[in-house]
């Protein structure tokens, strides 16, 4: 029997009404380029597409409290609610999975896959953990600079806990106190591999004891919850007081990619267990009961971001792909001769 | 090259190793160097010895035993416009850092297409000949040059240290910067005070000759050097090239030489199938074969996984001088 949506009762934790409606729709935009990524992979448009469904509230949440132009995101690639909601137009979205020279990797990354230095993104790899090292690397420069406004949101999976790169860097951000917010995204899931196969323990927080850091844990389907948390993490770690662990719960709704079938791993019972965590309907019945948006409201909302996903879908679509010869530039600075 | 000055100080190359990098950090803050015991013990070689106190723990940072992490500790460093001097404390524990080195720092600039670029430095010291046994004896150069968006050197001279250390200080992508262990202490050389760099990616012809080219890296030059003038002492002339640096590698300094001598000889530490000298002898009869007057010969490390600690087992997998000059006389005779 699935549970029932329940709604906890509003703490604003200093959000206003505007940011909240921000939040809602961030997870709108989120989902709608979300399912276009699907929907353009099974019309034959696109080759590949990563869903990140059930996130939405983790990504919304956490945007908020990240300060653009001051703090820097090391994100992974299930994180594109994440970067929409630090300032990144949904046509990059767009871009990145059509591969299109205007992409700003001209076409070379596999969609999801963003980089963005005005905005403070780091570049995605594919390699579980490897950006937490850089993520920690940045972190250190902004102390030795006694840049004391700024600090490093860094993102990953369940999965990437398990990865030696990832405790190392856990490790040396406390051993430096560096300003860091490790946040796990834990959906349950690597690939087809459950939690239960990942580690022996229930929470991720537990390792950060092992580090000397604290771990707290969140509702990663309430956006509300995941900004106060996260936005407390990242203000202890502007202020000095190094980093924090946190770990946000969520399901994942989708395959892995839409090169994977859950069918094999997974039943459908387990799926709509899981329903009532779904953070978009979740926040929007919470907005809903506090009168901060009407049916209305979040109707006119849905249709004007599916207007939008629509008007980028067709404009990236129509853009050109990168010409043959931009193979060869960036590999070094200035003109590369190729061992050909 | 821009040489600052030509007055020159007697280096070894352990002391070119550190006065080069006490200039970066003096000069630049933007510098700074992480490794394993590089504070207060100032490296296993004494490279560093004095930088903490000088230039202070957070910019001469004892890391903790982990390779990955200093490797990309120092990209994120990198991206964030630092300008990171890592080090990894034996060739031999790079391969830990493997991911970090091929699958990120060497994509960076090309995954984001420029957005971001990875100004690293990625010193170690590597080869053998000093007792180091399978983990303190390697060479790992070859496991590297397959990687398009790294650059790796080897210079083997005091001088050249200096220079290319500076140019990978410098350079906006980055190199891995290999260092002969026999030969820290066992070469000197006069070098150029003041600042200067050697472009990464230019050879350098350390004897001219007519007769037969050799070309080398590392602490073989020295010997291929030696074994040459052996040669010379009984009437023939070998000319012998420090490739110094081996990604980029200069074709137009090997391909000159070769077209003028007709007969190559290479001649590396680190074990021949698919070696430095496999990529170089290819290039050659691509480019050259008409121009050869005998078979490329390459003289390398035997095809076992390491040199053994027992010297007997070392000496036989170093190659000795007398060896290079009995290549260099079968080819000349040729």
């Amino acid at each position: 029997m699935a549970k029932a949506i329940d709604t906890p009762a509003l703490e604003r934790h200093g959000l206003s009404d505007e940011q909240l409606r921000a939040m809602l729709r961030n997870m709108i935009v989120q989902r709608t380029v979300d399912n276009r990524g699907f929907q353009l992979n099974r019309q034959g448009k696109i080759p590949f597409a990563t869903g990140s469904e059930g996130h939405e509230g983790i990504h919304a949440g956490a945007a908020q409290a990240f300060h653009r132009g001051k703090d820097v995101l090391a994100p992974y690639y299930r994180d594109i609610g994440l970067c929409l909601g630090i300032g990144m137009p949904p046509l990059d979205a767009l871009l990145s999975m059509f591969a299109r020279a205007a992409d700003i990797s001209g076409g070379r990354q596999f969609p999801n896959h963003y980089t963005n230095k005005k905005l403070g993104m780091l570049s995605v790899s594919s390699i579980i953990a490897a950006q937490c090292t850089h993520a920690v690397g940045v972190a250190y420069a902004f102390k030795l600079r006694k840049e004391h406004d700024r600090a490093v949101l860094c993102t990953f999976g369940d999965g990437a806990t398990s990865e030696g790169e990832w405790h190392e860097s856990v490790n040396f951000a406390a051993i430096h106190k560096l300003p860091v917010v490790f946040l796990c995204e834990n959906n349950e899931w690597a690939i087809s591999t459950p939690r239960e196969h990942q580690m022996a323990i229930k929470d991720i927080i537990a390792k950060a004891e092992g580090y000397g850091l604290p771990g707290v844990k969140v509702d990663g389907s309430d956006p509300i919850a995941v900004y106060a948390v996260v936005n407390a993490a990242l203000e202890r770690a502007r202020a000095g007081e190094g980093p924090t662990l946190v770990e946000a719960k969520c399901y994942r709704f989708l395959s892995h990619t839409t090169d994977d079938d859950d069918r094999t791993y997974r039943t459908r019972e387990e799926i709509e267990r899981h329903r009532y965590l779904d953070p978009v309907p979740r926040f929007e019945k919470l907005l809903l009961e506090q009168g901060i948006v009407s049916a209305d409201d979040i109707a006119a909302l849905k249709k004007e971001v599916l207007a939008e996903v629509n008007a980028v879908t067709d404009e990236a679509e129509a853009l050109p792909y990168p010409e043959p010869a931009e193979l060869y530039a960036n590999v070094y600075e200035g003109t590369h001769e190729p061992w050909l | 090259m821009a040489v600052a000055s030509t007055e020159t100080t007697t280096l070894n190359n352990v002391e070119a190793v550190r006065q080069t990098l006490y200039e970066a950090l003096k000069s630049d803050p933007r510098t700074l160097v992480l490794g394993e015991d590089v504070g207060a013990r100032g490296n296993v070689f004494l490279i560093t010895k004095g930088f903490i106190e000088e230039f202070g723990a957070e910019r001469v940072i004892d890391t903790p035993l982990a390779e990955a992490s200093i490797v990309g500790i120092a990209i994120g460093m990198a991206m964030e416009g630092l300008r990171p001097i890592a080090e990894i404390q034996f060739a031999d524990f790079i391969y830990p850092a493997f991911n970090q080195i091929v699958g990120e720092a060497a994509k960076t600039r090309y995954r984001s297409n420029g957005d971001y670029t990875c100004p690293l430095v990625i010193r170690t010291p590597y080869g053998g000949g000093i007792r180091g046994a399978l983990s303190h004896s390697v060479s790992i150069e070859a496991l590297f040059y397959h990687v398009p968006g790294l650059k790796i050197v080897a210079p083997s001279f005091p001088a050249d240290i200096k220079g290319l250390l500076n140019a990978a200080i410098e350079d906006p992508d980055p190199v891995l910067f290999l260092e002969h262990k026999k030969t820290y202490r066992s070469v000197k050389g006069e070098v150029p005070t003041g600042h200067y760099t050697i472009p990464i990616g230019k050879a350098d012809v350390k004897k001219a000759g007519t007769q037969l080219t050799v070309v080398s890296y590392g602490l073989y030059v020295h010997q291929a050097l030696d074994a040459a003038q052996q040669l010379e002492a009984e009437g023939h002339s070998v000319e012998v090239i420090d490739l110094r640096s081996i990604r980029p590698m200069d074709r137009t300094t090997i391909l000159e030489s070769v077209r003028k001598t007709r007969k190559l000889l290479i001649i590396h530490e680190d074990n021949k199938f698919g070696g430095i000298g496999a990529e170089i002898s290819a290039m050659v009869v691509e480019d050259a074969f008409f121009d050869l007057d005998a078979p490329i010969r390459r003289l390398c490390g035997p095809d076992v996984p390491a040199m053994g600690y027992a010297l007997t087992l070392e000496e036989e997998f170093m190659i000795p001088t007398s060896r290079m000059a009995e290549a260099m006389r079968d080819l000349v005779a040729f």
